[in-house]
C-alpha cells in the first residue's frame, strides 16, 4: 500500500537523522529481498507455527453473543500466542530478518512490557543480545513483565526523560540506535517510525486477517460484517484489517484509548484530538499543541498511552476507509470484568477497548450480522493495576 | 555571498548554539549579545522541542527547562526581532520538523526571514525530505542547511551538491554531547564535501567541549559547532551564565581563529 519512499497517502516517510538514512535503507533493501525469499518466509512460518502457536483460534463467543442479544461474536485469540500477545509475530519476523542482516543485537522500546518480552523472547531463541528501553512509570505499573524480560536474558534500561513512559522509551531507543547501527537492529514494536518499519511491522502482523479471513470463511462461508481491534501505534488493528481493505462492505473499527475522555486532558486518542505533525519519523496524527509540542498522553493501559498513530491508519482514516472511536478506562475496565466473567477470557486491558467498543454496537446489530475482536493479548499483566483501579490493593 | 557565508570570512568560523528560552528568553538576549561580542562568526538559536530526538541528556534538559518556562515559537521570533536592532552576527534556527510544520512551513520561514535569521537546521529532515522545505526557504531566502553523519558514505557527493550555506559535519554516532575523544576520520569526511562542492564551507559539531578538540577539528574544516558544553554551563548558572558563556566563547575563538 506504501509508494516506493513510503509514503500512505500524505503520511508515513522518512523524518529521522541523517546518521539513520544508510540503516533504513539497508533494511529495506534487506527486507524487499528476504521477503520474497521461499528459505526465509518458510523458516518464518515454522517459528510462526511451532514455536508461536499459529494460527490463533478464531472463537464464537456464544455466552456473549446471547448476552448482548445482537450481533454474533468472535474473537480472535492473539492472546493465545506464545508470551501472550499478537506482538511476537512481529518480532520473530524482525528478529529472523535482522539476523539474515548480520545483526547480532536486538534494541526495542516497550511500554506495557508485551513487545519488550517478545524481543526478548525471540532474541533469547535466535542467540541474540537484547536490550530493552521503558519509560520509568511503566517499569513501575509493570514489574512483572519487567522480571520476564530480564529472565529471558535481556538487559531493562529505564528512560527517565519526558513523561517516562512510550513516547520516551521510543526517542530513547532511536538515540541509541544512532549510537550503534553496526550490529545493532531496532526491533520497532508498532506500525511506525519512519518507512520501511510501517510496512515491515504490518506484513509481520498481516498474518491475524489473513487468518480471520480463512477461519471465517470455513466457519460462515462468507466474511465478517465488522472487524475491530484496539489501536496505539495500532499493528494488531493493521494485522487485522489488512486482508478486507479492498473488501468495502467490511467495517473496520479502531478503538483508541481515551482514557478519562476526549474532553479532558488525560486522554491518548490521537484520531480524536490529535493534529497532523511529523514525529518519530514519520508524518502522521498526534496530539500536540498548537506550537507541535508533543502533548503528554495517558491512558490506563500502557500500551496505548502514545501520542501518535501509524500512517497506513492515519490514511485509512483520511480515506474513511477504517473508524476510530474513543473508548474511556472505565468502559475498558468494565469490558475487562465483562469478558472474564462472560466467556472465562481475561483480556489485556489493551484488547478490552476492542471489546467495549463490542459491547456498546452489537445489541443494535441483526443477529446475522457478524463482528470479529481481536484480542490482541492476555489480561494476567493487567490484574493488579485493575484490582487497584477498583480500589483494591493486591501484591504480586 | 549569503550571509552564512560572511560567518567564514574571520579565519575558521566558532559556531555556538544556545537553548531558546533556557533558563528565559531575556538571559538568552542577553547571551546572544555576549556570544557575539566575543567573537561568534554564526550563532545556533535552538527552538525547543518537547521530544529532541537527536539530542543528548544536557540539550534535553535545556528543551525542558525553556518548555518548563512557557516559551513559544512566537516568543522566540519577538525575542531575535528586539536584538537584530544592535546584533548583525548571522544566526540560524536549529529546530525539529513538527515544530516548523505546525507552524506552516512558509509561515515559518517568512517570520524568520523577517526577523533577520540567514538559515535552519533541521537534524529530522534528511535529503530525502527536504523538498518538504526547501521551496519556502528559498522564496524567503532563508538556507536550509545540510547535515552529513560518519554513516553517510555514498550520500556525501549528493547531500554536498546541493547543500547551501555550509554542510553541518556530525563528528560522531550518536547524539549530541560532550566526548572525551572523536575517532571518526573527518578530514576523509570533508575531502568529499569539498570534491563535491569545493565552495561550501563545511563546520564540524557533536562532542567538541574543549578548546584543543575544537582546534584539532578546525584543522579539517572551516568552523566548529559547540551546544552542549554551552547549554550544560547555562545549565549550571542559570541567569548568570551571561558571563561564563562569553568567556568560553572567547577562549573557543582564540582556539581556532588562526588556524
Amino acid at each position: 500500500m506504501s509508494n516506493s519512499s513510503g509514503r500512505f497517502g500524505i503520511h508515513g516517510s522518512q523524518y529521522i537523522p541523517e546518521t539513520l538514512m544508510n540503516a533504513v535503507l539497508e533494511l529495506e533493501t534487506a527486507y524487499n529481498t528476504f521477503k520474497n525469499d521461499p528459505d526465509f518466509r518458510e523458516e518464518l512460518s515454522r517459528l510462526f507455527n511451532e514455536y508461536a502457536g499459529r494460527p490463533s483460534r478464531l472463537y464464537f463467543a456464544k455466552k456473549m453473543t446471547l448476552d448482548l442479544g445482537g450481533a454474533k461474536i468472535y474473537l480472535k485469540r492473539e492472546d493465545l500466542n506464545h508470551t501472550g500477545a499478537h506482538k511476537i509475530n512481529n518480532v520473530l519476523g524482525q528478529a529472523l530478518l535482522a539476523k539474515k542482516m548480520g545483526k547480532t543485537r536486538l534494541i526495542a522500546e516497550t511500554g506495557a512490557g508485551q513487545h519488550g518480552v517478545a524481543t526478548a523472547t525471540a532474541a533469547a531463541l535466535l542467540g541474540m543480545e537484547c536490550v530493552v528501553y521503558m519509560g520509568r512509570v511503566d517499569m513501575e505499573r509493570q514489574a512483572l513483565n519487567v522480571y520476564r524480560m530480564r529472565l529471558l536474558g535481556s538487559e531493562v534500561r529505564a528512560v527517565d526523560s519526558g513523561t517516562g513512559t512510550l513516547k520516551d522509551a521510543v526517542s530513547e531507543t532511536f538515540r541509541e540506535w544512532t549510537n550503534r547501527i553496526d550490529d545493532t537492529h531496532y526491533c520497532l514494536g508498532s506500525v511506525m517510525g519512519p518507512h520501511p518499519f510501517p510496512t515491515i511491522v504490518r506484513d509481520f502482523q498481516a498474518v491475524i486477517s489473513s487468518e480471520i479471513r480463512e477461519q471465517m470463511l470455513a466457519v460462515e462461508g462468507r466474511l465478517p460484517d465488522v472487524v475491530m481491534a484496539c489501536v496505539g501505534g495500532g499493528s494488531n488493528a493493521i494485522g487485522s484489517f489488512y486482508h478486507f481493505i479492498n473488501d468495502p462492505a467490511v467495517r473496520l473499527i479502531g478503538c483508541e484509548a481515551a482514557g478519562r475522555g476526549i474532553n479532558t486532558n488525560e486522554t491518548a486518542a490521537t484520531i480524536s484530538t490529535g493534529s497532523l505533525g511529523i514525529f518519530h519519523g514519520m508524518k502522521s496524527y498526534f496530539c500536540q499543541d498548537s506550537y507541535g509540542q508533543i502533548a503528554p498522553v495517558y491512558s490506563i493501559s500502557a500500551g496505548l498511552d502514545y501520542p501518535g498513530i501509524g500512517p497506513e491508519h492515519a490514511m485509512l482514516h483520511d480515506q474513511g476507509r477504517a473508524e476510530y472511536v474513543p473508548v474511556t478506562d472505565e468502559e475498558a475496565v468494565q469490558a475487562f470484568e465483562y469478558l472474564s466473567r462472560m466467556e472465562g477470557i481475561i483480556p489485556a486491558i489493551e484488547s478490552a477497548h476492542a471489546v467495549a467498543h463490542a459491547i456498546k454496537i452489537a445489541p443494535a446489530m441483526d443477529p446475522d450480522r457478524i463482528i470479529v475482536i481481536t484480542i490482541s493479548g492476555r489480561g494476567d499483566k493487567d490484574c493488579a493495576a485493575i484490582a487497584r483501579y477498583r480500589g483494591e490493593d493486591i501484591r504480586e | 555571498m549569503t550571509r552564512i557565508a560572511e560567518a567564514f570570512k574571520n579565519g575558521k568560523a566558532f559556531i555556538p548554539f544556545v537553548t531558546c528560552g533556557d533558563p528565559d528568553l531575556e538571559t538568552t538576549a542577553r547571551i546572544i549579545r555576549e556570544m557575539a561580542a566575543n567573537g561568534a562568526d554564526l550563532i545556533e538559536l535552538g527552538i525547543p522541542f518537547s521530544d529532541p530526538t537527536a539530542e543528548g541528556p544536557v540539550i534535553q534538559e535545556a528543551n525542558l527547562r525553556a518548555l518548563s518556562g512557557g516559551v513559544t515559537t512566537d516568543d522566540i521570533f519577538e525575542m531575535v526581532a528586539s536584538i537584530r536592532t544592535d546584533i548583525t552576527v548571522p544566526m540560524v534556527f536549529m529546530t525539529y520538523a513538527n515544530v516548523v510544520y505546525s507552524y506552516g512551513i512558509e509561515r515559518f520561514m517568512q517570520r524568520s526571514a523577517e526577523v533577520g535569521m540567514a538559515g535552519l537546521i533541521l537534524p529530522d529532515v534528511p535529503f530525502e525530505e527536504k523538498e518538504e522545505f526547501a521551496p519556502a526557504a528559498r522564496e524567503a531566502g532563508m538556507d536550509l542547511i545540510s547535515l552529513i553523519a560518519p554513516t553517510s558514505r555514498d550520500r556525501i557527493r549528493t547531500i554536498a551538491g546541493q547543500a547551501e550555506g555550509f554542510v553541518y559535519c556530525v563528528s560522531s554516532l550518536g547524539v549530541t554531547g560532550v566526548r572525551t575523544e572523536i575517532t571518526t576520520d573527518i578530514g576523509a569526511m570533508v575531502a568529499l564535501v569539498r570534491e563535491a562542492n569545493p565552495e561550501i564551507p563545511c563546520a564540524i559539531g557533536f562532542g567538541i567541549s574543549t578548546p584543543e578538540q575544537a582546534a584539532a577539528m578546525a584543522e579539517h574544516a572551516d568552523g566548529v559547532i559547540v551546544g552542549s558544553a554551552i547549554v550544560r554551563l547555562i545549565g549550571q548558572y542559570g541567569r548568570d551564565a551571561v558571563a561564563p558563556v562569553g568567556e568560553y566563547v572567547r577562549r573557543m575563538k582564540e582556539a581556532v581563529r588562526n588556524l
